[in-house]
């Protein structure tokens, strides 16, 4: 959701101008109370709510469905993950210490915050690997199972969001430095922040109910 | 008069080298030539698009009918074999489906929505260009199958584990998931750009309930597909999982659940089906009062209920699902819902009629073709509330009665809609008449031919004709039914041949001079007539303000003193008006590449996912490439993206 356009919002350089009203109804604020950019990302995040929905669902349908291979109560680490899943956690207050410093237009304290949330996000994402790696070599693949084949999809595609964020929230650190953000940079990483957020409450969730409650 | 800064075709020719602007390239800001419509990301442009694609895909689904019916036309047909006629009928209901309702009702709505409620574009022109791309290379992608390996055979709904590698070896199946998830990209990006368009974009003083209620209507199916399309993602996802890489989620050997599949495609594909029909409601809602001469009867009640419809859509999925054995109490609450959401639904049919009644009537082609879906649709409602009833459904599941039913409420339905509204809104798109003589033809055809083709499934389909058979025996008295449908089929084909050539005749595609249209020809009651047809790529030169429901209507309109409505003004002088208090300034987004190379990626790295690994890296790199490019490039052209780059000192003034 990098599109941060306003389409008909004057850009602003000449003041003497005579814009007609619907330039100032097509603010930064429309007629919702928030502006463009962040009312898509929510009916965005709203979308991907049922993406996991769907994910997690197939997941608890096939969670007891063991044919061959190991079963989920063999491979779980629990104290591992849930030093991952902290840390993930962390990352959330990370990323509200960069929104507030980006509001501030506090360039260098946004940037360091970024980078750290970005560094906590790829730390889950590479316990996330390891752990896999480690499923793997005790016998579960992506085909061994029904419970291989939704615990890999699900956790999976969580994973592929953290990443996604990791490549976000580096790119905008990357694009203040060169100076290269269209639009208002602290709403850009306003948004970011609101995927981040997002992603880490989608992991409580499956923190709960793929590791925590036995099948 | 209006000044619109950068007035292209206007400044000087003078070539200076540009700057490279934040992209790697200049933008392609041409106004002429297949570069202004390639790389466009005006709404109108688009929507034209949308509808010439959209067309273009129904021709292709209509063809894959008529074959369908040449071969059912006698017992033991010989036209096509089994697996030829699965094909068929698979990519018949997909094309139609996502390919041809979907897509031109997303015409209707990027062309109509900004222009109704007085906005100059969507809220994200770009995303809006992608979302087209997207569409098109998905169906293009889908296209490719017979090419690489055969048209996907499982039908519509793709029903695993049937549709898994052991029943549906060739890579059809994979042709098919992979192109439906492109195109659901477009519809979601589309529904999440239109609903911010109209929740934050609507020209001054319009209240929500101040909305043309197509524009209503559109709102309701944009916050369908924002929550259903992400269910079928993941039901495909899955499908592509198992049949690509060795995943079980469908495999019955591995202790798989064949209800999975069901219950995600139909959590989809109930609210489908009013995504499918709600643009046409619409329509019809716009249509009808115009030529009946008087406001919409209950616009709260028809809003509330397309709301309503909205909501219980969700509740209703498991009626696809009576013969699958969910068990009673489950039947009997998914009955009960079906029965309920049949309420909403005919509360919209008695609006409609109140609409009409006691109404100045003028029949034409629009008209008529709303009236024909009040009386088709409801013909296809009524059977649809026999499904409600469970028993009487397990007895009618796949037989020629289902058929029937769907093809009423999404043909007689949806399409005799999408057709009131070319008729309706050609004058306003392309400032030109069609015949209304062609038309009439044209609509009786269409009335006649949807009786013959689908009327007599309701008799084979309770005689026990299943669905999705190549033929049947002689014997058991389906060959004249079947006769008659396959020649009503044709006469639908006749139809469809009557309006292009309407659509060529008076075009002046033909090399006839084309008779231009009135700006008013209708005596419209909604916004976007208060601009000129066709609009100008910023639509309004001042967005009038509004105080009422039907706004050009009331400016037109006033009630003298005996309490008549008078006409005070015409459409011209109200366009005069609003030229007259042009807006100075108007700045209008640049076109762009990257909506359409991000697009063109994605059927790249769809074919990688078939066929090698490589070809996915390719086209996950110019993936990569183009959101780079997009998440960089601001919103309006640099000065040195343009030729002849001109100082902010330089404004022409562009007399319109």
């Amino acid at each position: 959701m990098s599109d941060v356009l306003d389409t008909v919002t004057d850009s602003g350089h000449d003041a003497h101008a005579d814009h007609g009203h619907a330039d100032v109804e097509h603010g930064a604020h429309g007629s919702s109370g928030l502006s463009n950019n962040k009312l898509a990302m929510w009916l965005f995040l709203g979308s991907d709510c049922l993406l996991f929905g769907g994910l997690i669902s197939t997941y608890m349908l096939y969670r007891g469905r063991v044919q061959r291979g190991p079963n989920p109560n063999e491979l779980y680490n629990i104290p591992f993950t849930s030093v991952s899943s902290f840390v993930l956690l962390m990352s959330s207050l990370t990323m509200v210490l960069a929104v507030t410093a980006a509001g501030r237009n506090d360039d260098r304290r946004m940037r360091i915050w970024l980078c750290t949330t970005a560094f906590l996000g790829s730390l889950f994402v590479g316990a996330q690997v390891f752990e896999f790696r480690s499923f793997y070599l005790k016998g579960l693949g992506f085909t061994t199972n029904l419970f291989g084949s939704s615990f890999f999809t699900l956790t999976g595609f969580h994973g592929v969001h953290v990443t996604l964020g990791v490549i976000m929230l580096l790119s905008i650190v990357g694009m203040t430095l060169r100076g290269k953000i269209p639009g208002r940079k602290a709403e850009v990483v306003e948004l970011i922040g609101l995927y981040w957020h997002f992603v880490d409450i989608v992991w409580i969730v499956i923190f709960t109910l793929v590791y925590l409650i036995p099948s | 008069m209006a000044i619109i800064e950068r007035p292209r075709e206007l400044a000087p020719a003078s070539f200076v080298s540009p700057k490279q602007a934040a992209g790697s390239f200049h933008r392609p800001v041409q106004t002429k030539g297949w570069k202004s419509w390639f790389f466009t990301i005006d709404h109108k442009k688009l929507g034209i698009m949308y509808g010439v694609a959209a067309m273009f895909f129904f021709l292709v689904g209509g063809t894959e009918a008529l074959l369908i019916r040449i071969q059912l036309a006698q017992p033991n047909g010989k036209f096509v074999n089994a697996q030829l006629y699965n094909e068929l009928f698979t990519t018949h209901g997909t094309t139609m489906v996502f390919l041809f309702v979907m897509p031109m009702a997303a015409a209707f709505a990027n062309y109509f929505v900004p222009l109704q409620i007085g906005a100059r574009d969507v809220a994200f022109p770009r995303m809006n260009a992608f979302g087209f791309w997207c569409f098109l290379s998905g169906g293009i992608f889908l296209y490719l199958s017979p090419l690489l390996g055969g048209l996907p055979d499982g039908g519509w709904f793709a029903y695993a584990p049937n549709t898994g590698p052991i029943f549906s070896p060739s890579h059809g199946m994979d042709f098919w998931a992979l192109a439906l998830q492109i195109t659901g990209i477009a519809s979601l990006t589309g529904s999440i750009n239109l609903i911010v368009t109209i929740l934050n974009m609507r020209a001054p003083g319009m209240k929500m309930m101040m909305m043309p209620v197509f524009t209503w209507m559109i709102l309701v199916v944009q916050f369908l597909l924002v929550f259903a399309i992400p269910v079928i993602t993941v039901a495909l996802f899955l499908l592509t999982f198992q049949r690509r890489f060795g995943a079980t989620f469908f495999d019955v050997k591995a202790g798989a659940d064949p209800l999975l599949w069901q219950h995600l495609f139909w959590l989809f594909g109930h609210p489908e089906v009013y995504i499918l029909i709600l643009p046409s409601f619409g329509i019809v809602s716009e249509v009808l009062p115009v030529f009946a001469k008087k406001p919409l009867f209950g616009y709260k009640f028809v809003v509330f209920s397309g709301a309503a419809i909205g909501f219980m859509g969700w509740g209703v999925w498991a009626h696809h699902m009576f013969a699958s054995g969910l068990g009673p109490i489950s039947v009997m609450v998914f009955s009960l819902t079906t029965m309920f959401i049949a309420v909403p639904t005919g509360v919209k049919i008695i609006n409609w009629v109140g609409t009409l009644w006691g109404g100045t009537l003028r029949f034409t082609t629009a008209m008529m073709f709303a009236i024909g879906l009040i009386v088709e649709f409801t013909i296809g409602g009524l059977s649809g509330v026999t499904h409600a009833v469970s028993p009487s459904d397990t007895q009618q599941t796949d037989t020629y009665y289902i058929i029937a039913h769907f093809h009423y409420v999404l043909f007689g339905g949806a399409v005799f809609g999408l057709f009131a509204g070319f008729y309706y809104w050609w004058p306003k798109v392309f400032g030109r008449m069609l015949d209304e003589k062609l038309g009439k033809i044209n609509f009786w055809l269409m009335v006649i031919g949807t009786n013959f083709t689908f009327g007599p499934m309701h008799i084979v389909g309770l005689q026990g004709q299943p669905r999705r058979m190549y033929t049947y025996k002689a014997g058991y008295g389906f060959g004249p039914w079947n006769l008659v449908e396959t020649i009503g089929s044709f006469i639908i084909a006749l139809a469809v041949g009557t309006f292009l050539w309407n659509v060529v005749k008076t075009n002046g595609i033909t090399g006839k001079k084309p008779r231009t249209a009135p700006l008013d020809p209708w005596d419209a009651r909604t916004y976007e007539w208060m601009t000129t047809s066709p609009p100008k790529e910023h639509n309004f030169d001042s967005i009038p303000v509004v105080s009422h429901l039907d706004e050009f209507f009331h400016r037109k309109y006033a009630e003298d003193a005996n309490g008549n409505m008078v006409k005070v003004a015409t459409g011209e002088e109200i366009l005069a008006d609003q030229i007259a208090h042009a807006d100075k300034h108007i700045h209008m987004p640049s076109p762009s590449y990257w909506p359409l190379v991000l697009a063109v990626s994605l059927p790249i790295i769809a074919l990688g996912v078939i066929f090698s690994t490589y070809l996915a890296v390719v086209g996950g790199a110019i993936c990569v490439m183009a959101a780079y490019g997009w998440a960089i490039e601001p919103s309006t052209a640099d000065e040195s993206d343009f030729e002849n780059p001109a100082g902010p000192s330089t404004e022409v003034t562009v007399h319109v």
